[in-house]
């Protein structure tokens, strides 16, 4: 159990703002613990299950929109290490099919406002996410997938090879270029977010509306009356609670047999990996679907780059070298420049993937269980909205309007909602 | 890289192989309720340890075959042709 220094009463100052921090103690130790570590309490009106992204947003919503607030969020280890921690940081609702366009730009609009939700600077940089092309059937794809978007009122811009090169000149547009780059289509809405921000602006903006965050309490077994969930077991003791939600991304499978429910879900590894830091280099988001890899540089100056899921079921948390070798090619390839970089870290995170490449938010079919998964390779950038539909599910046990069509129940009915042709990589 | 032993070709770099999947998932019969198809469609035991599962070898000898493999540690336990029963391993996880 991670025990904080500094905690005391005197410890006050919450308010992140200009005058607070012109006004703080010298050496600023006056500064509130972003968040209370909580003893978790016998009994909760809903427990999330999952301290990544999804989980804190749907504590936060719930308290915040819903008013309800005795609430405990169970994390097994520390807030956001999970896929929260281990993403390449990317926003975007450059998707193809209505329903699923309606859900990531709903997040990705909450993202645009958090800041000053949160009062926590999640550091959004909207710098612009480029697709490239490399054939003319690249154009073709790209021209249909930006009037899809405009279509469903999402913002997109075709642009020609001069426009792409313009914005992210260290692309390789040499002549003997193996991926000649003959245009592009930008979302300029789509950019950055500080990851690990995410999971404490929302952690501090659910702790301070009443909710427990309980960390290194892993949830060991569903409490059940009948066949209804009314609570779990866990490392910490039993806590009983009205209704239990999950958010664990890929170990959603594991826990969700806990309770007899089986999930249409496989777990994979996927790979990220960092270089050393540089100078400001590239001040966009490029991916070339052609080689399967996408870059991006932090603030920091590293290049954060990432490719195609290991596709062998893994619980690993690391990725294949086979992988990491296909992305640096790639890289060597489409940036010369950044051949010469040092690879600094390479880690992987486990992503629940389904079938159709679409998430799952809603009840399992045992009452008083609900579930938030299946977001695959594209959990970071849905936190707001997952959070959003799963706290309107679990504070007016109806499905939120935009949740609707990501039941469980597609699986059996037949009405996927297949996603796999508009993710950024193909997987 | 991970090495895998094709039962045909030896052991090979893992990148020549492609993983089909969960194996021995018997089809329902084809009268059976929507509910039972779409768990034979999609419903996944997905393991954290042992899991049995299709193997190709793609860019060798083309042929499919069975691995009971740890999915935490990637360790593989047995190597056996598609019409071979489970392994024991493999039986006891698996119904």
């Amino acid at each position: 159990m991670a025990v904080y220094p500094n905690m005391n009463e005197l410890n006050t100052r919450s308010k992140y703002s200009a005058w607070n921090l012109f006004a703080a103690a010298p050496s600023h130790q006056d500064w509130a613990p972003a968040w209370r570590q909580a003893e978790p309490k016998p009994r909760y009106d809903a427990i999330i299950i999952g301290g990544g992204g999804h989980g804190l947003a749907t504590a936060y919503y719930l308290a915040k929109n819903h008013g309800v607030t005795n609430v405990a969020v169970l994390e097994k280890a520390w807030i956001g290490g999970g896929n929260t921690g281990r993403n390449t940081t990317i926003v975007r609702s450059n998707y193809l099919y209505p329903q699923s366009a309606r859900l990531y730009d709903f997040a990705l609009k909450l993202y645009e406002g958090l800041s000053t939700e949160l009062n926590f600077n999640i550091m959004l940089s909207q710098r612009g996410l480029i697709t490239t092309a490399h054939s003319r059937h690249d154009l073709d794809n790209l021209s249909r997938w930006a009037n899809a978007m405009l279509f469903n009122g999402i913002e997109a811009e075709i642009l020609n090879a001069q426009q792409v090169r313009e914005l992210a000149p260290r692309l390789n547009f040499s002549p003997n270029a193996r991926y000649p780059i003959l245009g592009g289509v930008i979302q300029r809405r789509a950019g950055t977010v500080r990851h690990d921000a995410v999971a404490w602006g929302y952690a501090r903006g659910a702790s301070a509306l009443g909710v427990d965050i309980v960390q290194d309490c892993a949830v060991t077994g569903f409490i059940k009356q009948g066949n209804r969930v009314v609570g779990v077991q866990t490392t910490r003791g039993e806590i009983r609670a009205d209704k239990v939600a999950m958010a664990v991304a890929g170990n959603s499978s594991q826990l969700a047999a806990m309770a007899g429910v089986r999930l249409p879900v496989t777990s994979y590894s996927l790979q990220a990996m960092v270089s050393e830091s540089v100078k400001p280099v590239l001040d966009t988001v490029v991916l070339s679907p052609a080689v399967g890899t996408y870059w991006s540089q932090s603030d920091k100056g590293e290049i954060v780059f990432g490719g195609a899921l290991d596709l062998v079921p893994s619980y690993a948390q690391r990725g294949s070298f086979a992988i990491s070798q296909q992305v640096l090619a790639a890289t060597a390839e489409m940036f010369p420049s950044f051949g010469r970089l040092r690879v600094l870290r390479q880690w992987a995170g486990t992503v629940d993937v389904v079938q159709d490449s679409s998430p799952i938010i809603g009840s399992t079919g045992v009452p008083g269980l609900y579930i938030n998964c299946g977001w695959g390779t594209g959990g970071f950038k849905t936190i707001p909205v997952g959070g959003w539909t799963l706290a309107h599910l679990l504070a007016t046990g109806k499905n939120h309007e935009l949740a609707e069509p990501f039941q469980l129940e597609r699986f059996h009915s037949g009405r996927l909602i297949d996603e796999a042709g508009a993710a950024g990589i193909a997987h | 890289m991970m090495t895998l032993n094709c039962p045909w070709c030896g052991a090979r770099p893992d990148n020549e192989f492609n993983c089909g999947g969960t194996s021995h998932i018997q089809r329902p019969a084809l009268d059976c309720s929507d509910e039972t198809w779409g768990d034979y469609l999609f419903g996944r035991t997905n393991p954290r340890g042992l899991h049995a599962e299709r193997w190709r070898h793609t860019f060798g000898c083309g042929q499919w075959f069975n691995v009971l493999r740890d999915t935490v540690s990637h360790e593989i336990h047995a190597v056996y042709r598609m019409t071979d029963p489970k392994p024991q391993a493999a039986r006891e996880i698996l119904p």
